[in-house]
């Protein structure tokens, strides 16, 4: 009974995670149509912005929620005005500049701080269930993970702004439509997407230690949940993760941590074989 | 038409031997021969990407999977001949199976990035989980995060006791990088690569006149993962180690950058790409001024913005305007020289 | 009685609960020249489609000459020697006039020869002055010839067309409609088309398509004097 609830709490920590590193992703590209290959890096930069603000005396949860997000969207406007913004509409092309941002800050951060692995210990004491050892910051991240989504899904269906990006995803053109510039709304978007995914990386920046090549292992993991969820935001992002998070945690359990990684990445390359558009595309039409 | 083929063999040949005579006295040998097996693993992604229209996040996978294959079997077998051989047929065995299903499920851009990607990186995790003395193929241990070090390098075919290192190993890789460069030519030359060039530009149309697009793209494929096995199984002999870093997204970074800086479309570019920005970066190497890597990026960032082509078609059509406008306008002789060729 | 080169036997095909066509029974005899017409949506498209394979359909059969092609790929069945012309001409924009032909040529012969039906491809569309440019810097006349090359270039015994003479000039029109007459020599043809002065000019067996299911099929000149077909197709006009 012990053994099934934190079977349960590590399946559901798994989905949690995926929504958040993939979500700053997932907005990005259901809004402007670009695969930002620097994403895991936005991530690594908003955990050393947390680990330097704590370290400078700031409350961890403050540096977390609100200075991480806030300082990496600031890069992200700036990425989005000095490159990004040349290359809408060529998708490959904003793949490959990029790839080249996330080398770049790869390198930036290693000449700032060091190819040194760096951390912070979370702030959330463990507890036992039963004869099990359980993370009791795993709890804290499933928690952010429920109130992004929550989030997420009333903004757009809930305010204008939602409307205008529901639109944009329908077609590119509609922002202009309804009057606003398409430049603003992409500067927007990128903007809140860098922003979560500084988030995500500050929120994981307590359970990993991170170095400047930290953002490798996040991206490969956000790309698929993203492109397998397909065109429906929330819903692709939920049923992707929750798929690629039950494989991960069930191999995991059953043989080893490398192999629910391995399961997870073929799990993948079977799905987009199956279902090349996204799992949306077959299911949850329409939706969100 | 045959004359021209002909000749363009010529000049190959010509061009590359005085460079493979030449260039020992620029750049130390040992140097050298990593820049060529850089540069075979450039001209791969450019044959499938620039001519085939194939973007492969994942070249890395066959250039590791060869070194690999390579260096397991030369433990195996004690000599390096097979060996050679089952590094090029290894990766272009899993090519085709790999490629037969994707582009049988009609899975294009994005999507064949996202696989190729996720496959490389399911080599790297697999390969870093090895290190326990489970993990044995024949007498060779995979070794996990510390490769694969000590295994049998390049001998004289038949002779296992003359081994082919420094100066031959050299010679050896750049005869070779010149085969496989006619290989290409005459490929491109020939009706599958035209084909390809047609399936590049527009698949539906190449399908609308008769042509399999589904099998000719796995074949094009293969071929690349077999070049690509190579010059892994040479890299392998260069390092005298193997290590799951072949495996890694900077590496498969790094093939496309060289194809993008060097061009598309040609055959030169790639090859240039790879072997001058591999040079640069060893020379970058010796300085710690500025990070590696944070160049490396900085220039993909700038060709993608200011140079989409690439330096050689840009470099051609440069020298293409000053010449034309010694001669007569640029379109009468384009149409001119095309009727002609 | 002629051969039959192509039949369907109530060819389905359904996208989620829209029924594009509906049961729709055709056949076409060899050497004939066709033409589909119907307003928007009634299912011209999505019946072309099918027949070259670039749809699937949901329900009934297709066959060509006898072999029952239902479910192939666009590869094979153009292999049995059918030529199609899509809406938007697609075209090897990259590539020269000779090569877009050339690659259509060498599909069915080995290199001496496919050099040999381009260069008199080209010869016959007098396309001579432009072979050696590529084809996406040609104006939307000449790359619809150009189409109608690499159709024609594989002797095809039928040929489909999807709105050949749309956005072309008058002058484009006419050489347009001299190559369909020739293609016709050796061929079946179907055309999908809207525009009536050019199906007249063509006098042809004309099948009017509405709603996903085929309303009359007779000639032009009964057809465009049928009340019904004046109701639905024309419109106010009537």
């Amino acid at each position: 009974m012990d053994l099934a609830a934190v079977i349960l709490v590590e399946i559901v920590y798994a989905i949690a995670s995926l929504v958040l590193i993939s979500a700053g992703l997932a907005i990005v590209f259901g809004m402007m149509k670009v695969i930002n290959l620097a994403h895991g890096e936005f991530m690594m930069l908003g955990g050393y912005v947390t680990i330097t603000a704590v370290k400078a005396g700031v409350n961890i949860f403050l540096a977390m929620i609100l200075i991480a997000p806030l300082v990496v969207g600031a890069i992200g406007l700036i990425v989005e005005r000095l490159v990004i913004r040349h290359l809408y509409g060529r998708l490959v092309d904003t793949m490959l500049a990029t790839w080249g941002l996330s080398l770049f800050f790869v390198g930036g951060v290693t000449m700032i701080f060091g190819n040194t692995t760096t951390g912070i210990s979370t702030p959330i004491p463990g507890f036992p269930i039963g004869g099990y050892q359980v993370n009791g910051y795993n709890f804290f991240i499933i928690l952010v993970s429920i109130i992004l989504v929550i989030a997420m899904y009333a903004v757009l269906k809930g305010t204008r702004i939602g409307l205008i990006a529901r639109g944009t995803m329908q077609r590119a053109d509609m922002a202009a439509a309804l009057g606003y510039s398409p430049d603003r709304v992409y500067m927007a978007t990128f903007f809140v997407g860098s922003a979560l995914s500084g988030l995500a990386g500050a929120v994981l920046a307590p359970l990993v230690g991170l170095v400047p090549s930290s953002g490798g292992a996040y991206i490969a993991k956000a790309f698929i949940t993203v492109i397998a969820g397909g065109p429906a935001l929330v819903a692709g992002l939920l049923s992707s993760a929750g798929f690629f998070g039950l494989v991960n945690q069930a191999f995991a359990f059953a043989l080893s941590p490398v192999v629910g990684e391995v399961a997870l990445l073929i799990s993948a390359v079977i799905l987009l074989r199956v279902l090349p558009q996204g799992i949306t595309t077959r299911f949850f039409r329409g939706r969100l | 038409m045959r004359g021209n083929q002909w000749r363009e063999y010529l000049w190959i040949v010509a061009v590359g031997v005085a460079l493979i005579v030449a260039l020992p006295s620029a750049i130390d040998t040992y140097t050298l021969t990593v820049l060529l097996v850089y540069a075979m693993l450039g001209l791969s992604l450019g044959l499938i990407w620039g001519f085939g229209g194939i973007l492969c996040f994942g070249q890395a996978a066959f250039f590791g999977l060869g070194a690999y294959a390579y260096a397991i079997s030369a433990i195996n077998f004690g000599e390096s001949t097979i060996p050679m051989l089952i590094a090029i047929i290894v990766p272009a065995a899993f090519a085709a199976i790999l490629g037969a299903m994707m582009f049988y499920g009609r899975l294009a851009d994005v999507y064949l990035g996202v696989i190729t990607l996720v496959v490389t990186l399911i080599f790297y995790r697999f390969m870093n989980s090895t290190a326990g003395p489970e993990y044995m193929i024949g007498s060779a241990r995979l070794g996990g995060f510390n490769g694969i070090p000590g295994f049998q390098t390049l001998n004289v075919p038949g002779y296992p006791d003359f081994y082919v290192w420094g100066d031959s190993l050299y010679y050896v890789v750049a005869v070779a990088l010149l085969l496989v460069f006619l290989l290409v030519t005459w490929l491109l030359g020939s009706s599958f690569g035209r084909i390809a060039v047609g399936i590049r530009e527009s698949e539906t149309r190449m399908s609308l006149m008769g042509y399999d697009v589904r099998a000719r793209k796995t074949v094009l494929f293969t071929v690349g993962a077999a070049i690509a096995g190579l010059s892994g199984a040479f890299f392998a002999n260069w390092a005298e180690i193997v290590t799951p870093g072949l495996f890694s997204l900077p590496q498969s970074a790094e093939i496309i950058i060289w194809c993008i800086v060097g061009g598309l479309g040609t055959r030169i570019g790639p090859m240039v790409g790879a072997a001058g920005l591999s040079y640069l970066k060893f020379l970058l190497g010796q300085q710690s001024l500025v990070d590696n890597t944070l160049i490396t990026g900085l220039i993909l960032v700038l060709f993608v913005l200011f140079l989409p082509r690439g330096l050689v078609p840009a470099i051609v059509s440069v020298a293409g305007r000053v010449l034309t406008r010694r001669n007569r306008p640029s379109r009468r002789l384009r149409v001119r020289r095309a009727a002609n060729g | 009685m002629a051969e039959t080169v192509l039949e369907t036997e109530n060819l389905t095909m359904r996208f989620g609960g829209v029924v594009a066509a509906d049961n729709v029974s055709f056949r076409l005899a060899a050497r004939e020249l066709r033409c589909l017409i119907g307003p928007n949506g009634a299912g011209k498209s999505t019946f072309f489609k099918c027949i070259t394979g670039l749809l699937t359909p949901s329900d009934g059969r297709i066959f060509m000459r006898h072999e029952e092609t239902t479910g192939w790929h666009p590869h094979e069945i153009a292999s049995l020697g059918v030529g199609v012309k899509t809406q938007v001409p697609s075209v090897m924009d990259g590539l020269t006039v000779r090569e877009n032909i050339w690659l259509a040529a060498r599909r069915r012969h080995p290199v001496v020869e496919a050099n040999r039906k381009t260069a008199d491809m080209i010869e016959r569309l007098e396309l001579n002055a432009i072979a050696a440019a590529d084809v996406g810097r040609l104006a939307h006349g000449e790359r619809q010839q150009v189409e109608l090359g690499i159709v024609a270039v594989g002797d095809p015994w039928l040929v489909l067309l999807d709105e050949p003479a749309a956005g072309m000039s008058a002058g484009d029109v006419e050489r347009m409609v001299a190559i369909i007459r020739e293609l016709n020599r050796s061929a079946a043809v179907i055309i999908v088309e809207h525009d009536m002065q050019f199906i007249r000019s063509i006098a042809s067996t004309v099948t009017v398509f509405h709603q996903g299911s085929v309303l009359m099929e007779d000639h032009v000149d009964k057809v465009m004097s049928d009340e019904t077909v004046r109701r639905v197709y024309l419109g106010k006009k009537g």
